[in-house]
């Protein structure tokens, strides 16, 4: 049986001591009241309900899964009373808009929430997830009137929402998508087409679904230049909000995966359904990446759950579970055997589950930052907050999932054969972890994201911004000899990559594919140093803290950082070789290496 | 009809308990603290009758440092109206709080009190005896179900050999059992109402009352720890251990 309890006071740690978000909220216009006593009140409750209502029904929702009949989804035993309790606890509208009665909450505090029931339960914590995309489209590209419609329903949970991009033969390519739109005559269109991955697509805790649809209007221009974006209601709402008739969509059936099984993934046929244009025709894919970098944030915080919980589970584990001992001598002699806690190997596990785990919080929360500071620069520099924003985005989606899958597979690994059986919950964790990787853009889009479209479009200068906050920081601490040990190859490390970004840049000049050879490492090696950075602020806060307190929680701190730079950032070495190694070894003129 | 409940900040139920290397008393510096289970049940409780248009109005009253406003704030978000804390750094003895407590009651006049049967922190079961002692109030202790009627209020106990129901005239005071109902989650907005209900701040002074030590905490001290068992060969040898080792039978 695997458990949770919310790491309220690392949560705590990242938000008022790495991030100091107390003081930024002091300097906003709007979040005055937002203080740390209010954050221990919401995150506290939160947290139980985390703890107590979405973590026991994990477990269900993987063993039951949806249930699919004649267009109907029942979702698993649990499901929809604990939404219903979330719902009359008023959770759903705490980032929405005050004017359709959020509660207008920063995401700084909000992401602690995504965090807490994402790991208590991601497949669950999916359903309304996805309605803050759907209320995030609609607040910032719906019409007056449209707002008015669909947004108080979605800010209080009693709709959900959904995005629908993707169709059968296009995935990361929406240029090629199909599904139509013809108007009707009277302002509406009839969307008729065939949209499938549609998470939370179909299911029986709402009263209505709002999904977001992309479609192309007849005559639009071919590729992503011709793409709009419509609001397709499962029941047709009349204007005074009221539910009217059914519209005519259904889902087809629902997609059989490997993780993830509490959530509907479902293939969604619209036969010419009623839809209202958001925003400019031809304009939808734009509009969509307001969406598409939000819902990134979240999927990098699924990164953060999977190797929290792995982390967990393992730690419970290993402290309890008893073989062999200790190379250097016993350390339960009373049992028969030590327990694996003891045995350097299983520490190793633990503690990169640990630094990735706080290693993502730090990243995530701060990325959480800039998108408020985006909006409410509080004296800092909006345009900044954009630039760093946009570059670490990418970053934190790939790079959080793709160490939290690892996380949670040394999970499974720490468990020996019990980690491979369903009823300890590791597999799962695996297996829920890996769409992390896949959907909101692969790895591999991020990473071209990154490199092409952030930093090589932009000569570089997003990459010099960041590379002069983080110097900033390392001068801060030049004459502190106990940060030496962090400062000194953090400081190598980034004048490494402003070099071997440059080089690169010059190799793609010669031959563009060089950028689609070297991405994925360099965003892995991007990725170390961000959580360098990071790992090297936090021990410089705890090591302040260390002056006038003898909390053991500051020394783990210290010690967590000198594990991260002792054994996770050498890694940084190796990816440096292969990111520089050039095209050639894969796309070869002389060569094709898969001919048989 | 005013309902007065009572709330205690006391390590969360969740953490593991750690005695301080000098044996002075429970290590509390950097644990996570909490709302007393039983307390929170006489919130939900009051609350309840609130709901049901039984009491207008729920005070909670708690005291301790600044730190335990915190455990007022949650009691308003349950659902309480307004809080008063009576400031005191030292932690005072169940007769003390009784004391305390018994001024409140003078002031506020409540119709009933309801309180915690115990603190899960000091386990003492003593304070909502000692104050209906001092006020002269009727008392339900152990609290399964509460049943206003009219002038009284009906308290189902659960004593040892079952349940026993006592009829109570009000104003009348009443502690809670683990069984009495099940506490709600706090909504988001009602989080955010309470932290504008008003909340007073008293000194004991201010009550009148003096806090003296009764008792003196000498030392702190973990239970032992468990040592391991053996396994015996035969039912032979254990009633043998049982007879000459542990002297049980």
């Amino acid at each position: 049986m695997s458990h949770y309890q919310a790491p309220l006071r690392d949560i705590a740690f990242v938000q008022q001591e790495l991030l100091q978000v107390e003081q930024y909220f002091q300097a906003t216009d709007c979040w005055q009241e937002m203080n740390a006593e209010l954050m221990d009140a919401v995150l506290n409750e939160s947290a139980k309900f985390c703890e107590e209502v979405l973590a026991p029904l994990n477990a269900v929702g993987d063993s039951e899964g949806c249930q699919w009949y004649d267009g109907e989804v029942t979702t698993p035993t649990g499901f929809k009373e604990a939404y219903k309790q979330y719902v009359e606890g008023g959770w759903p509208a705490l980032e929405g808009d005050e004017a359709f009665g959020g509660q207008a909450f920063p995401k700084s505090i909000a992401i602690a929430v995504t965090e807490m029931s994402g790991t208590a339960n991601w497949a669950w914590s999916m359903y309304p997830g996805l309605s803050h995309g759907a209320c995030h489209t609609i607040s910032h590209h719906g019409s007056e009137e449209q707002k008015q419609q669909f947004m108080p329903k979605l800010v209080d949970g009693s709709w959900t929402g959904t995005m629908c991009l993707t169709e059968s033969h296009c995935g990361s390519d929406l240029g090629m998508l199909r599904t139509k739109a013809e108007p009707n005559g009277d302002g509406s269109y009839a969307i008729s087409g065939t949209k499938i991955f549609i998470s939370s697509g179909e299911h029986d805790m709402a009263e209505n679904i709002i999904h977001i649809v992309l479609a192309r209007l007849p005559g639009a221009p071919k590729g992503t230049k011709g793409i709009s974006l419509f609001i397709v209601p499962k029941f047709l709402v009349a204007s005074d909000g009221k539910l009217g008739e059914r519209n005519a969509l259904s889902c087809g059936s629902l997609e059989h995966k490997m993780g993830i099984h509490g959530n509907a993934t479902c293939v969604m046929n619209f036969d010419g359904a009623t839809g209202y244009l958001i925003g400019e025709e031809n304009r939808g894919l734009n509009a969509m990446f307001t969406f598409m970098n939000t819902a990134r944030i979240g999927t990098a915080a699924q990164g953060l759950a999977h190797a929290e919980w792995a982390y967990q589970n393992s730690l419970a584990y290993a402290r309890d579970r008893t073989q062999m001992r200790a190379l250097s001598g016993p350390k339960a002699p009373d049992k028969e055997a030590d327990p694996i806690i003891v045995h350097a190997d299983v520490r190793r596990m633990l503690m990169t589950q640990k630094v990735f785990a706080e290693g993502a919080r730090m990243l995530v929360y701060w990325v959480a930052q800039l998108s408020d500071q985006t909006v409410q620069p509080a004296g800092s520099d909006a345009d900044k907050a954009e630039e760093l924003l946009s570059l670490l985005t990418p970053i934190a989606k790939a790079f959080a999932t793709e160490t939290g899958f690892e996380a949670a597979n040394l999970g499974l690994q720490i468990f020996g054969g019990h980690g491979y059986i369903k009823e300890w919950g590791m597999e799962q964790n695996v297996r829920d972890s890996r769409i992390s990787m896949l959907y909101e853009g692969t790895t591999g889009i991020q990473s071209l994201d990154l490199l092409g479209r952030k930093i090589l479009l932009k000569a570089g200068e997003p990459l010099k911004l960041l590379i002069t906050e983080m110097s900033a920081f390392c001068k801060e601490q030049g004459d502190n000899p106990e940060m030496a040990q962090f400062i000194a190859p953090l400081e190598n490390l980034l004048k490494a990559w402003g070099d071997n970004t440059m080089k690169i840049g010059m190799a793609a000049m010669q031959n563009q594919d060089e950028v689609n050879a070297a991405c994925v490492d360099y965003l892995m090696y991007s990725g170390y140093i961000t959580y360098a950075y990071l790992w090297a602020k936090a021990a410089a806060v705890a090591q302040q803290k260390l002056n006038d307190s003898d909390d053991d929680f500051y020394r783990n701190k210290v010690y967590s950082a000198q594990f991260y730079f002792q054994r996770i950032l050498p890694r940084t070495a190796s990816l440096e070789q292969t990111m520089m190694s050039g095209v050639n070894n894969l796309i070869s003129e002389q060569v094709d290496p898969f001919a048989m | 009809m005013k309902v007065l409940v009572t709330v205690k900040r006391v390590i969360d139920y969740n953490v593991k308990v750690r005695v301080k290397s000098d044996n002075t008393d429970v290590d509390l510096a950097n644990v996570k603290m909490a709302l007393n289970p039983f307390c929170e049940i006489a919130v939900e409780e009051a609350v309840r009758l609130k709901e049901a248009g039984t009491a207008d109005e729920v005070v909670v009253v708690s005291i301790g440092p600044k730190a335990c406003q915190e455990q007022i704030r949650t009691a308003l978000a349950l659902g309480a109206d307004r809080g008063i804390q009576i400031e005191t750094e030292e932690a005072p003895e169940s007769l003390g709080v009784a004391k305390l407590l018994a001024k409140v009651i003078e002031e506020e006049q409540p119709g009933l009190v309801i309180m915690g049967k115990q603190a899960i922190d000091s386990d003492n079961n003593q304070t909502g005896q000692m104050l209906a002692a001092l006020t002269d109030m009727p008392q339900g202790t152990f609290a399964s179900e509460v049943k206003i009627d009219g002038d009284n209020v009906n308290v189902t106990r659960e004593v040892d050999g079952g349940l026993q129901t006592v009829a109570l005239n009000m104003p009348a005071i009443v502690t809670t059992d683990l069984r009495l109902n099940e506490p709600r989650y706090a909504s988001l907005p009602n989080i955010m109402k309470a932290k504008r209900k008003p909340l007073d701040v008293k000194s004991p002074a201010d009550l009148g009352v003096e806090l003296k030590a009764h008792t003196k905490l000498l030392k702190v001290t973990p239970p032992a720890e468990r040592q391991a068992g053996i396994k015996v060969a035969s039912v032979d040898e254990l009633v043998e251990k049982l007879k000459n080792e542990a002297k049980v039978i």
